[in-house]
């Protein structure tokens, strides 16, 4: 075991496949023709046939087994092509309750972010609007409802199938404890993470692409300093993401889990999964805003118009990132899994 | 992708940290603060003598995870050890082009911690702009006489070498004519003006009247000293003074649980952010020591490290004086002062970190060339 920032050849062969898959099957005009809803059946089906739905199921109950390192690299490919897909809802929700049929992706299963509101009610699940199973709290029992998709969305900022979802009105399976969504929501940050570095990627080349071909002045807007230095730092922006989406699917395919790892703030020491994980989202989700941003300003005019596609990507760099709440309050949360909560922490 | 280091990584880097737990207390620290040299001659003496210094140079062949390894144990621990980084930097480049009989005078003796250098290569009208450089060495029968000035020679007074660039063909074009020498700095004709600074780093200019030096100085062949110091660009850039934010937070951290500021939500959202940018610049680093050692290296990544390691740290380093109050502004060990006043020293020591080694512009330039593929815009 050494330090190495390369994919293993398996994970290169993965991303061959996906980035193929997604580019045939999820062009621009699919990720078009899902809005407003923000999902294609026939996309989804399509990735039934490759079993990708099973993916992150252990083998022992019918999945693919794949180590988080390896979904990293399918949702970074998911990320790049904007595909309209809850696969990261999905395969976090059938870590947790994995039916034949949802490890088949017959039937879609969501994961609430947040616990359920005083009436019972998830609100705003993302995959939420198209999932017949939603896996989220209510009340101390981590439970799994199976109710029909309403397979509407409000309209919302990210085209994403959102939807408020009951967590009393259907068939009822109760899977654990609240605090077991935890480990969940930590492989959702993960996940979501590396969609995020997708779009942060592919925005990042959209806008070299287009300032090159773009001409003002008699020449390529591209060969502007103040437009080269604003391209210039996003490559670390997006590296970062990717390398710590990585380290911290790699703490959790080692096992660094539950104190497992280490978190020494002295040395900036820290292999522990759920710091990282919680990094991870964060600094992704800072990544795409600021990769989209700068993508669509240098598109000018143009960047803002429907017509263009970069600014599919700034929505939902925002819409998947903030769907789990404020970012303030994850890095309050990150404070306390590297410090102790806050309270405790006083005056020491 | 695999980030847990090396077993052999593992003891190096505990022979490194004990090395420097040794020779390295308040005293030294505060000697070179006061002295403004960060150079601490016994701990490079300790190195060499273990021979961490040569596994630590750069260079073909070498392991880029020592280095990187040497230079953030040591801005953990607070030790002075910029002159000990730049003989590192010349011991690697006269490996590679220098003569037999100039490694076995010069590098051997850096690599010892034993003697020092200091880089002669920036002048009053050449910076960013190097190949504008007007210090010249002209050829007399045996000899070459170099006249001229440069800047920024930062270790100048305590370095027993300089490395100088110099312009032996004005016609050669841009990049062609220039001779680069190491030369003993108590060669009659050099002289030094110390140049104090807002930190507590001095600096130097230094000036060469009708200096003579023979030919067996010249490192590379004359006239072809643009390739000497390319080499040298690749070894300084990015695998070392990337790690100033794992040190800033962990004394921020403390002070903050000793003055109850922790408790603070909008001080824990802050430092939750200075902890995720003190990993990604760690992993950058790390990633430019690891495609060196994979020997496939972009020339990008140190520049992508530097940029964005050193302008976090000057924003993450001024936010933290503010959060510390009229204690931040305390001087280091003034009694009250907040973190024993490294946050004052950390806020100026920042400030020149964006402009040494490179300018952040030069490095923007370089990865909107190299890695984004843009045209050249100058």
């Amino acid at each position: 075991m050494a330090l190495d920032f390369s994919l293993s050849v398996d994970q290169e062969a993965i991303a061959d496949a996906f980035g193929a898959f997604f580019a045939a099957e999820s062009p621009i005009d699919v990720v078009r023709g899902a809005e407003p809803l923000g999902y294609s059946p026939r996309l989804w089906q399509k990735l039934g046939s490759l079993e990708a739905p099973g993916m992150s199921v252990p083998p022992h109950a019918g999945g693919g087994g794949a180590t988080l390192s390896d979904l990293v690299v399918v949702a970074e490919a998911l990320g790049e092509s904007i595909a309209p897909v809850p696969l990261v809802e999905h395969w976090v929700a059938s870590r947790a309750y994995p039916t034949p049929e949802i490890v088949s992706g017959d039937q879609i299963a969501a994961i609430a972010l947040r616990p359920a509101d005083a009436e019972g009610i998830w609100r705003l699940v993302p995959g939420g609007a198209v999932a017949g199973v939603v896996v989220g709290v209510d009340g101390d029992e981590l439970v799994a409802v199976h109710s029909s998709a309403p397979m509407v969305s409000p309209r919302n900022h990210g085209s994403a199938p959102l939807a408020d979802r009951s967590a009393r009105g259907g068939q009822r399976v109760v899977l654990g404890e609240a605090a077991d969504l935890d480990r969940y929501l930590d492989l959702w940050r993960v996940l979501t993470a590396a969609a995020l570095v997708g779009i942060a990627e592919r925005a990042m080349r959209m806008g070299v692409d287009y300032v090159l071909e773009r001409h003002q002045f008699g020449r390529p807007i591209g060969s502007f300093q103040s437009i080269q230095h604003g391209l210039a730092d996003l490559p670390a922006l997006v590296d970062g993401g990717r390398f710590l989406a990585h380290k911290a699917a790699w703490a959790f395919d080692a096992g660094l889990v539950d104190g497992a790892g280490v978190i020494d703030m002295d040395e900036g020491n820290i292999t522990e999964f759920a710091p990282l994980a919680a990094m991870a989202l964060v600094h992704a989700a800072d990544a795409a805003a600021v990769s989209t941003d700068r993508s669509l300003h240098y598109h000018g005019g143009y960047g803002f118009s429907l017509e263009y596609d970069i600014q599919l990507y700034f929505r939902r760099a925002r819409g998947w990132a903030n769907i789990i709440g404020d970012l303030s309050l994850q890095r309050r949360r990150l404070a306390d899994l590297l410090w102790g909560r806050a309270e405790a922490t006083a005056g020491r | 992708m695999d980030f847990r280091l090396t077993e052999q990584h593992e003891a190096l880097r505990s022979e490194i940290r004990a090395c420097i737990d040794a020779h390295i207390d308040d005293e030294v620290i505060e000697r070179a603060h006061r002295t403004g040299a960060n150079h601490c001659v016994e701990l490079a003496k300790a190195l060499g003598d273990s021979g961490l210094l040569a596994q630590a140079m750069p260079g073909e062949g070498q392991d880029p995870m020592a280095m990187w390894m040497l230079s953030s144990e040591a801005e953990k621990a607070g030790a002075p050890f910029d002159s000990v980084g730049m003989a590192l930097v010349i011991a690697g480049v006269l490996n590679e082009a220098g003569t037999a009989a100039q490694n076995q005078r010069v590098t051997a003796a850096l690599l010892a911690g034993e003697e020092f250098v200091c880089f002669g290569l920036t002048e009053p009208d050449g910076g960013s702009d190097l190949p504008a450089i007007t210090t010249r060495a002209v050829r007399d029968g045996d000899e070459w006489v170099i006249n001229g000035s440069k800047m920024w020679t930062t270790m100048a007074q305590v370095s027993d070498w300089v490395f100088l660039l110099t312009r032996t063909d004005s016609n050669a074009g841009r990049y062609g004519g220039f001779t680069v020498f190491i030369i003993p700095m108590d060669t009659p004709g050099i002289t030094i003006d110390p140049i104090h600074t807002m930190s507590t780093e001095r600096s130097n200019a230094t000036f060469y009247d009708d200096v003579r030096v023979g030919d067996e100085w010249v490192v590379g062949e004359a006239n072809e000293g643009w390739r000497v110091v390319s080499i040298m660009f690749g070894f300084e850039r990015g695998m070392a003074n990337t790690g100033a934010l794992t040190p800033l937070l962990a004394r921020f951290g403390k002070w903050a649980e000793a003055s109850g500021v922790i408790a603070d939500p909008v001080h824990r959202e802050r430092m939750a952010q200075v902890a995720i940018d003190a990993q990604v610049a760690e992993l950058l680093t790390q990633r430019t020591a690891w495609t060196a050692a994979v020997g496939e290296p972009s020339g990008t990544e140190g520049s992508i490290a530097k940029v964005f390691a050193t302008e976090a740290y000057q924003r993450h380093a001024r936010w933290a004086q503010a959060a510390a109050g009229p204690e931040g502004l305390l001087g280091l060990n003034e009694p009250g002062a907040a973190t024993d006043g490294w946050i004052d020293h950390d806020v100026r020591h920042s400030v020149p970190q964006t402009f040494q080694g490179g300018t952040t512009e030069i490095n923007r330039n370089n990865i909107a060339e190299r890695h984004l593929n843009l045209p050249r815009a100058r």
